[in-house]
């Protein structure tokens, strides 16, 4: 069997009843959620910033000039964070024929019909969009972000380039929030999701329903622990 | 200047040669720029480099620094040639018409009389022929071939617009369109003012360059006219003053002359001093000088100065030499014949030419005393700065005392500017720390000195014993007795000689004026063209009034200028022969059929008749001098002169080194460089940023223009190597600096004699004390020569050459 | 209209001038969607810089320095006359020295402008500004930042078409001139023009300005300007400070004086559609998104998905324990 992308290490089955099984790791936990709160820090802090009627949120951060001296510190922690998750993640990510199939039927997806689908490895075509697109966004937030990073680098740039930054970061920042909220989303309306980034675990349905591939070759590999 | 800084506005071109008037004087400037503004008023700016004043002209000629005298009498030729000349005015208001004598020639670059050893003009034939009624001899058709008016036209003849080219690189076609663009003021309603400074003056000719310009605005009927005249803007707000109060080796008060040591009795020195009219009718004001000399000797000894003792003559000290002007003391400290040197208000380190042999003169002393508000070089002479002051502390044994003075803000006195307005102004500030007045200090040094006089005596104390020192509190004489004593009073009843029942000052009064001054010791006055500035009237330099009527620029209710309150000297010129103004829209006085009056007070008495009576009242001839007899030392009309470090030999005399008069001492002659070690011509001068050594402590002025810099052109940069912003060195035959790099195309080569010329421009306000970078001056590399007539430094033309270089060290190399 | 005040020259008349340039005269504020109508309107004021008079003395960076208190670090001399280098938070002003080879005549210029915030009409650091009240513009025409507003983010640097402001790196705010609106509230012209000593830099009203433009460009063209002109770009919709320049068909051989300036269109872009469409989009998926979870069937897994997945393992274990 060759090995394939879908299992990460720490991927493992608890015997039931019920069935549990690791979805992610204590690291990778703490990892994804440092990186959800800078986000949601950014979100914050950078809206504050993007549109008069939201400067409010400045209070949140004690006021404006704080806002705007810890908005791109936060970011370069994001960044340096969902990068590590990235190297964990980056090959299971990878798309494949299943993902197009995935897409084409995205009708079924949207109206819960996973009977139709093919059967999904380790993420289905959905999350690596976020993740690619994640991943594509921060980079393009982090460099448009140095260059208006006005306290450290405001003159290494010409006011060309500079004003072109402002703007990708702001277009960039729209469109990572929108994925954002299609990445909280997805997790929530996909009941039993969360507790993946929570407990670590999901249940054996959950995985059977949405990640059966994934699921099989787990089993598969023999990656069940005893019951407990 | 002949006229005032507000009257340049009724000019209408200005001519700013021999100096950088946007420059050095961005104040005054706005003069220019309202006659600009105002009259259409044209600007040309003449000037080895394209200059601040440059940016703001109407035409820019370049020049080779020192070759002015040959661009001015190529002028004056080109006015002459083309009958651009105000004839009328030049007639009857110059000595063209007399006849001079026969012996007197110029050749080879020479006047008659030269001998070569004692590097003097015997100057007999210098001089008019004089009629058996001791008047001269004239001819008032200029037909005459040995009247001035000839003899000029002679002199001028080489100077055509190719040898212009020639000596001063300045090219044909732009000489010709300056002189073209002068030469229209030769019209009574044009008139062309001159505004020149330092960069006339400090050359060996530098007298001679003032003369050549005067000459050229005599002959086009500029002087003594509105927005005319010869106008030298005083580097100082009180440079000015300085001279008024003669703060010079030479020089008494208000141009009253030092004793001789020929001058044994007062008799032989008031024989030689009182001029007698040439010309019938004629003022010669200074017939008046022992009023003026008694009356100054009263101020200074009052009932010691009697007539039985020449009115204390004898305690004036006599000079021995012509003068100790300041090469000289520095050349006798540099031979260890100094001893103790007060340096008030100076900073010769940074100012004299040649600082090391300056450094090493004041190592020489046994005591130095500076009085400055602000930390000077010299006062720190002896500390070593690294390369900036590379002086070995423990071998210098001068002892230093700093004594902290009060600022200009923070006394109250009066500041004499260019326009000889004498402008009082009141202190805003009380003095930090342990400064003082240097009123105060110049007391307390007398009262010390006066006392050991008279415990210890000494071959002659009388003078400082005896000295008038009548003052409320003599610890410190207050500005207003200091004022009111310059202005003189009454010692006696002063009775009208005209009617001698009548008193016209009671004694103990202030007089009036100097018209009221007496040579019996009745008066007193310390310096009698100031008298008026503090009559009973009160104090007129305190006046405040800025009503001009007819806005003729006067403003007489403002201030009082010297003399008399005159704004405009010689302003009878400003009249034709029958009184009437030549420009009846320029108008300042105007002869009514009894007396003179008008915008300005009248520079001549008021009845005098103007047919009678010539304008320049203080000359003997009554006319203004187009040739000045024996009055100057290097010749009677301005020749072309190379300065002593040049690039291009002299075209008159190759032979001919510098101005064959000027004084060399021996140890400065083996210190010339030559053009082949040193070729290229470099000037010095002053940045607007900064007001000398002063404003390089102020935090502000040395953010505007932080660190010294070289100016060269981008031909020169590039042929050497020099890279915009990198360290240069240049060295001269005496010094060497380290300076920045400014490249510019406002500074391009010469050609002069088919040579390139490449000038260096130095300016020179950083010093190793203060809050800018650390720097040098140009007088680091300035030769130890000075003007033939009256010693200023030859800091405007010397050799140097240059090279790219690393940056200087601060620290103890 | 409330009479601003008409000169800036050495002792004024003094008039008693009622305060003004207070909050109620602001015609614009940064970051503000709904500013209250100004209650009265102050004449428009104007600084002209006639750079055919200006002799580069600097004596305006020396008042600018001394009225506003600023410290302007003592730099090196790189090779040219401009000190120090460039604007900065401690200067406000600065002449730009420029030696232009005039290609008609092969004569060189040497062209001095005073360089500093222009004042436009319609100013782009203003519009750029996501602090509210960090940058306003009064009646009088005067663009002014208001420290204790300013967050120091540089947005202002990036919607400014002359490249003005300064961000402190000291307190992080932004510095540029201010017209000396301290000055001109109560009666006084800037410090600038008033240590001017050619009076190349004047102030007033905007229309006496503009006829004192007039005639200067008439005195300029009678010397061989024939280009001579007034710089007042229209389009940042005419400015409060404006040039006299003799080549005014040229405007950026003065030291890259813009041709044309205007808002650059990226920043038009980032404070105009961006902001509303992007508000709009994110609202719309959040709002689609509490949507779909309330009426939407949420994917819930089913009983039988945790049968089918202890099937599986039951099978694997039964693979497991065969094996």
């Amino acid at each position: 069997m060759s090995i394939s992308k879908d299992v990460l290490p720490g991927d493992a089955i608890h015997r039931g009843p019920p069935v549990t099984v690791n979805r992610y790791g204590p690291a990778k936990r703490i990892n994804h959620w440092i990186t959800a709160t800078c986000l949601i820090l950014l979100l914050l802090s950078g809206l504050a910033l993007f549109h008069p009627s939201l400067f409010f949120l400045t209070g949140l951060f004690g006021g404006g000039q704080n806002t705007r001296m810890l908005h791109p510190w936060i970011g370069v922690v994001l960044f340096v964070s969902f990068f590590i998750l990235f190297a964990q993640l980056w090959r299971a990510n990878l798309p494949n024929r299943v993902d197009v199939q995935w897409v084409s039927q995205i009708n079924d997806v949207v109206a819960g019909h996973e009977e139709k689908l093919p059967e999904i490895g380790k993420y289905n075509a959905g999350q690596k969009f976020i993740f690619w697109g994640m991943a594509f966004f921060i980079i393009v937030l982090i460099g448009s972000g140095l260059m208006i990073w006005d306290q450290y680098f405001g003159e290494s740039t010409p006011i060309l380039l500079r004003r072109i930054a402002v703007l990708v970061h702001s277009v960039s920042a729209v469109l990572i929030i929108m994925l954002f909220i299609l990445h909280v989303y997805a997790a929530i309306w996909t009941r039993g999701t969360l507790s993946a980034m929570t407990r670590g675990t999901v249940t054996g349905g959950w995985a059977w329903r949405h990640h059966r591939k994934w699921l099989k070759e787990l089993a598969g590999r023999g990656r069940i622990d005893p019951a407990e | 200047m002949t006229n005032a800084w507000t009257d340049i506005k009724n000019t209408d071109l200005v001519v700013v040669m021999g100096g950088n008037a946007a420059e050095a004087h961005p104040c005054g400037f706005k003069w220019v720029t309202e006659a600009k503004a105002h009259r259409g008023a044209k600007l040309i700016v003449v000037d080895p480099r394209y200059t601040r004043t440059a940016s703001v002209s109407d035409y820019y000629a370049p020049i080779r620094q020192g070759t002015d005298i040959a661009f001015l009498n190529g002028v004056m030729k080109y006015c002459i040639d083309n009958g651009k000349v105000q004839w009328e005015y030049m007639k009857a208001f110059t000595n063209a018409s007399y006849i001079v004598k026969d012996g007197f020639a110029y050749k080879d670059g020479l006047f008659t009389g030269y001998d070569p050893e004692k590097r003097d003009y015997d100057k007999s034939s210098w001089d008019y022929v004089l009629g058996e009624d001791g008047f001269v001899t004239t001819d008032p058709t200029l037909a005459h071939p040995r009247c001035v008016w000839n003899l000029l036209k002679d002199h001028l003849a080489p100077y055509t617009p190719e040898m212009v080219e020639r000596i001063c690189g300045t090219p044909k076609e732009k000489f010709l369109k300056v002189a073209e663009m002068i030469s229209e003021c030769s019209t009574p309603t044009k008139t062309m003012t001159s505004m020149y400074a330092l960069g006339w003056t400090q050359h060996s000719s530098g007298s001679q360059n003032i003369r050549a310009m005067a000459m050229l605005q005599l002959i086009l009927g500029n002087i003594g006219v509105r927005g005319g005249g010869m106008n030298a803007l005083r580097g100082h707000s009180n440079i000015q003053g300085l001279t008024d109060l003669g703060l010079m080796s030479h020089l008494l008060t208000g141009y009253l002359t030092m004793p001789s040591e020929k001058d044994e009795t007062f008799e032989t020195y008031m024989s030689t001093r009182l001029f007698k009219p040439l010309r019938p009718g004629q003022t010669s004001y200074w017939q008046n000088y022992k009023k003026f000399m008694v009356s100054f000797q009263k101020a200074m000894w009052g009932d010691f100065a009697r007539a039985d003792n020449d009115w204390a003559f004898n305690y004036l000290s006599k000079l021995d030499v012509p003068s100790y002007d300041v090469l000289r003391m520095f050349e006798l400290m540099y031979d260890g014949k100094v001893n103790g040197y007060i340096c008030q208000g100076f900073n010769p380190i940074l100012a004299f030419p040649n600082r090391d042999k300056n450094t090493k003169a004041l190592s020489n002393l046994k005591w130095l005393v500076t009085m400055d508000p602000l930390e000077t070089e010299t006062a720190r002479f002896w500390e070593n700065h690294g390369d900036f002051n590379p002086v070995d502390t423990a071998a210098i044994q001068t002892e230093v005392f700093q004594l902290p003075t009060t600022c200009f803000a923070e006394e109250e006195g009066s500041l004499t500017n260019s326009g000889r307005w004498l402008q009082w102004h009141w202190a805003g500030g009380t003095p930090p720390g342990e400064a003082k007045h240097d009123t105060w200090i110049i007391a307390q040094i007398f009262l010390r000195l006066r006392d050991l006089y008279r415990k210890e005596g000494g071959a002659f104390p009388d003078p400082v014993v005896n000295l008038s020192w009548d003052y409320a509190d003599p610890n410190e004489p207050t500005p207003e007795e200091l004022a009111k004593e310059i202005n003189g009073r009454a010692l006696t009843d002063l009775m009208d000689p005209a009617d001698p029942t009548k008193m016209l000052v009671p004694a103990g009064k202030q007089v009036l004026n100097f018209s009221q001054l007496r040579d019996d010791g009745s008066t007193m006055s310390g310096c009698w063209i100031y008298s008026g500035c503090f009559n009973e009237q009160g104090n007129n330099m305190a006046r405040r009034d800025n009503h001009d009527p007819d806005e003729t620029g006067a403003y007489l209710g403002w201030t009082f200028a010297w003399p008399l309150n005159r704004r405009t000297l010689y302003n009878r010129a400003s009249c034709d022969l029958q009184g009437k103004a030549w420009d009846p829209t320029r108008k300042i006085i105007e002869w009514d059929g009894t007396k003179w009056s008008g915008y300005d007070v009248p520079d001549i008495a008021p009845n005098a008749k103007p047919e009678d009576v010539g304008p320049f009242i203080m000359n003997q001839e009554g006319t203004a001098r187009l040739f000045t007899r024996g009055l100057m030392r290097d010749g009677p009309f301005p020749a072309h002169m190379e300065p002593f470090e040049s690039p291009v030999a002299n075209v008159f005399n190759p032979k001919m080194r510098g101005n064959p008069v000027a004084r060399v001492f021996q140890t400065d002659a083996a210190q010339l460089g030559q053009s082949d070690e040193f070729p290229y011509a470099a000037t010095s001068y002053r940045l607007t940023e900064h007001f000398h050594f002063w404003t390089k402590h102020n935090r502000v002025n040395a953010a505007l223009q932080p660190e010294f810099f070289v100016e060269i052109s981008e031909e020169l940069a590039s042929e050497k190597g020099i890279e915009k912003g990198g360290w240069v060195r240049v060295w001269s035959k005496r010094g060497s600096v380290k300076a920045k790099a400014l490249v510019t195309k406002r500074i391009r080569p010469l050609i002069c004699d088919g040579k390139t010329v490449h000038v260096v421009g130095i300016p020179l306000h950083w010093g190793f004390t203060g809050a800018a970078k650390k720097g040098f001056g140009p007088n680091s590399l300035v030769p130890f020569v000075g003007d033939a007539n009256i010693e200023t430094p030859e800091s405007k033309a010397f050799l140097v050459n240059i090279e790219p270089t690393t940056p200087p060290q601060e620290g103890i190399a | 209209m409330m009479d601003s005040p008409r000169t800036a020259v050495s002792n004024p008349p003094v008039q008693p001038m009622e305060t003004n340039l207070t909050p109620r005269d602001l015609v614009r504020r940064s970051a503000t969607a709904e500013l209250p109508p100004p209650e009265r309107q102050l004449t428009p004021v104007a600084k002209l810089i006639d750079v055919s008079k200006c002799i580069g003395c600097k004596a305006c960076q020396s008042a600018c320095v001394e009225w506003n208190d600023t410290h302007p670090e003592i730099e090196e001399n790189v090779g040219v006359y401009d000190n120090p280098h460039d604007l900065t938070e401690n200067m406000f002003t600065l002449m730009r020295f420029t030696e232009w080879i005039n290609p008609e005549n092969d004569n060189l210029e040497w062209l001095i402008r005073k360089d500093g915030c222009m004042h436009c009409a319609d100013p782009g650091c203003l519009k750029a500004c996501p602090a509210p009240g960090a940058i306003v513009q009064y009646s009088n025409g005067i663009v002014d930042f208001i420290h204790e507003n300013c967050i120091g983010c540089g947005y202002c640097v990036k919607g400014c078409p002359f490249n003005i402001p300064r961000i402190s790196k000291v307190d992080h705010r932004a510095y540029k001139c201010t017209l000396c609106s301290d000055r001109v509230a109560v009666g006084q012209g800037p410090a600038c023009a008033k240590a001017c000593p050619t009076q190349a830099i004047v102030f007033g009203t905007k229309e006496d300005m503009k006829s004192h433009a007039e005639e200067r460009i008439t005195d300029l063209k009678s010397r061989g300007y024939e280009n001579a002109g007034l710089y007042d770009p229209p389009g940042v919709g005419g400015t409060h400070v404006m040039y006299v320049l003799h080549h005014a068909d040229k405007p950026h051989i003065y030291a890259n004086l813009p041709d044309d300036p205007k808002i650059s269109g990226i920043v038009q872009a980032w404070k105009g559609v961006t902001k509303y469409v992007g508000l709009a989009a994110m609202g719309v998926a959040a709002a689609g998104a509490v949507l779909h979870g309330i009426f939407g069937k949420a994917n819930k897994v089913q009983p039988e998905d945790e049968e089918n997945a202890e099937k599986l393992v039951d099978a694997a274990e039964g693979r497991k324990e065969d094996a």
